[in-house]
């Protein structure tokens, strides 16, 4: 068995027309949290979906579990979906079943278990992030936070083996953003899965991955370990480790000449 | 010249882009309807989805029924009466409005005001769900969201438009009774005595009862897609439902063309 | 909304359905007054039976007492073939008339029995001999023509 539960290899991607992956290579080793980080609109999300089945590449393949996830059929797919657990940006929870129903939902549908074992399941993973008290509420009595935390006890249910997060730090306090760092990191060695976070966030991220993967114009540019990158004298790294306004990734959207554009106008 | 026929051109090219466009999505529906069938199993094995959605579809829609209902049979009676009585036939205003209601205007008024009102709903749910990625975590879980999601909603319409229009009917028919009766006073006897003789139950109730099924299907299935197919955006949404109730509402006159020329020929 | 208050919901709303659907049937349609009862057949011919239908009701005295059954046409005696479905529980003489009436100005159409004196009842399959057609709207009209023309004729005669 191969030491890394996901690989992909010259994955090329197309979306309207647009190729947004161009030849990726990547690899995640077993137990590991890896990061992959990028500029907004690079393919980040797109990603998860390539590994998780949503989407076919048009180029390359994508393997978890040594097997080619395009390959698979429908029920192939969803059996492999069950090893997996995925947390969405802002949760995606199902507005009309209450908290404790949103986590039971896994259990009730892929096992046979008795309500009272799943009772005792969900207090669980509750309790795992902190809000066993909720069970009852609603998700629109929730705060962001607590929204995405109840998200991860969904996620991890069925304590999966890859665990993917797509951008778990956006819009959150300080707070809740150290509060789901701190889960990520303690639910991943807990249940000895690994874990794929798609982020842009670099200070809460370097602190917790082991492994970095930036991707920017469709191609992987860099990666290694956070400490290896934040010494990185790659411009694209340095740009956007020091959160640099103007680099390889410019300012100004394309545009013609200023001076032009202020003439013609005044002439029109 | 030149100018006045490339504009000709590209509104030929903007209708055949159109029309095709309308024919993919056509089949996308199609395709749709049939996955819903086929993923139904779990619609029934796990009852307690389906009777949650009769709820939201039927029984919330069952003032509006029923209030218009009784207006539209109060109508009926009062103008069936005006026009009668001019020919003396005063006494066949009852069975005027019991075969309108139970020929046409129940099934046809049931599936319209379900359209607006359920079937917005719906799509809107959806459309909402699929905004939010519900629907992916649905799939992300490797559970399939047209048979959780999808199928429970389309037998819950199915089963709820013919017992919504049933009960438009009888409404109608008591509201028709209130004004011909008591309010102008139409004989009682007569009232009913005609309208029993001159309903039949498999020409005129029955062929109803069918309309209604077909209008529920037709209304469900066209809720649904719009609603999974909305653009995962507020602007979509809103268009989506908006959508629901023009297609909706013109597949219901349309069938309903179909259907009567049928059952009457 | 817990499971239960759903389910009482749902459950009041398709019985409410249900019964909406059989008040229809029953109060609204015809369906309670289709013969349940045992029946036997006579046969009746006419020479027209303008606008009977199947189903048209039979009566006697005003009272229903049947149905229409089968409507044909004999194309031996070039007559109507009617038969009509009796209630066993009516007996008619042997010398029954049978005539088609219309039931208000422009109303349907329907048999009315009316007895005669024999001491024979009809049995199942007789025929009855004495019928009387339908009244039809254009001959009546040609008759009033004819018989106008007729007393004009005479006046100028005299």
């Amino acid at each position: 068995m191969s030491d890394n539960i996901v690989e992909i290899r010259e994955l090329s991607f197309a979306y309207n027309g647009r190729l947004l992956h161009k030849g990726i290579n990547m690899r995640i080793p077993r137990g590991k949290v890896v990061a992959i980080m990028g500029g907004s609109g690079s393919g980040k999300t797109t990603l998860l979906r390539l590994i998780g089945g949503q989407l076919k590449p048009s180029c390359g393949e994508v393997r978890v579990e040594g097997q080619v996830v395009h390959a698979l059929d429908r029920s192939g797919i969803y059996c492999m979906r069950r090893k997996m657990g995925m947390l969405f940006q802002f949760g995606a929870l199902f507005t009309d079943l209450s908290v404790f129903d949103n986590v039971a939902f896994p259990l009730r549908e892929h096992t046979d278990l008795p309500e009272s074992a799943i009772r005792d399941l969900v207090l669980l993973k509750l309790n795992a992030v902190g809000l066993r008290g909720a069970r009852d509420l609603m998700p629109s009595q929730l705060s962001g936070g607590m929204a995405r935390r109840v998200a991860l006890a969904r996620a991890v249910a069925l304590d999966p083996a890859l665990i993917m997060y797509d951008e778990p730090f956006a819009g959150l306090d300080p707070i809740s953003m150290g509060v789901i760092v701190n889960l990520i990191r303690s639910l991943n060695d807990a249940l000895g899965a690994t874990s794929i976070v798609v982020t842009h966030d670099v200070h809460e991220t370097f602190a917790m991955v082991d492994y970095v993967y930036f991707v920017s114009n469709g191609v992987v540019v860099a990666e290694g370990r956070p400490d290896e990158l934040r010494a990185s004298e790659l411009p694209f790294v340095h740009q956007f480790v020091h959160g640099e306004a103007d680099g390889p990734v410019p300012f100004h959207y394309a545009a013609p000449d200023y001076r032009q554009d202020l003439l013609r106008g005044a002439h029109a | 010249m030149v100018p006045m026929l490339d504009r000709l051109t590209h509104a030929l090219r903007g209708i055949g882009h159109r029309v095709i466009d309308r024919v993919w999505r056509l089949g996308g529906a199609a395709r749709f309807f049939l996955y819903t069938l086929v993923l139904s199993g779990e619609s029934f094995r796990r009852l307690h989805l389906t009777i949650r959605e009769i709820y939201y579809t039927g029984v919330l829609s069952l003032i509006i029924i029923l209030v218009s209902a009784l207006f539209v049979g109060m109508v009926l009676g009062l103008q069936g009466y005006n026009t009668l009585q001019k020919y003396g036939s005063a006494d066949a205003v009852g069975v005027l409005v019991a075969l309108s209601l139970v020929r046409e205007l129940g099934p046809v008024v049931t599936a319209l005001l379900f359209a607006g009102r359920a079937g917005t709903a719906i799509t809107a749910e959806i459309g909402l769900m699929k905004a939010t990625e519900q629907l992916s975590a649905m799939e992300m879980m490797a559970v399939n969201p047209i048979a959780r999601v999808v199928a429970p909603r389309f037998w819950a319409g199915v089963i709820s438009m013919p017992l919504l229009a049933s009960m438009f009917s009888m409404m109608g028919v008591f509201g028709g009774y209130l004004v011909a009766v008591p309010l102008i006073g139409v004989d009682e006897g007569a009232f009913w005595s005609q309208m029993q003789a001159n309903v039949d139950w498999r020409e005129d109730v029955l062929n109803g009862i069918i309309k209604s099924c077909v209008f529920g299907v037709a209304c469900t299935i066209i809720a649904l897609f719009e609603g999974y197919d909305a653009p995962p955006t507020a602007e979509g949404v809103s268009r989506a439902t908006t959508r629901t109730v023009v297609n909706s509402s013109l597949a219901v006159l349309g069938l309903d063309f179909v259907l009567t020329s049928f059952m009457i020929g | 909304m817990d499971r239960t208050t759903l389910d009482l919901w749902v459950g009041i709303f398709v019985a409410a359905g249900v019964a909406a659907l059989i008040g229809l049937a029953m109060k609204v349609g015809n369906l309670t007054s289709g013969q349940v009862g045992a029946t036997y057949e006579i046969i009746a011919a006419f020479e027209n039976i303008g606008g009977l239908k199947t189903r048209a009701p039979v009566r006697s005295a005003g009272v229903v007492v049947g149905r229409v059954g089968e409507i044909r046409f004999d194309n031996e005696t070039f007559e109507a073939k009617v038969t009509l479905r009796i209630d066993t529980s009516y007996r008619f003489p042997k010398d029954t008339f049978a005539n088609i009436y219309t039931s208000g100005l422009l109303g349907e159409q329907y048999i009315g029995l009316e007895a005669g004196g024999d001491e024979e009842m009809l049995r199942d399959g007789d025929r009855i001999s004495h019928t009387q057609d339908a009244v039809v709207l254009e001959k009546l009209i040609s008759q009033f023509l004819f018989s106008k023309a007729e007393d004009g004729a005479t006046k100028e005669a005299q």
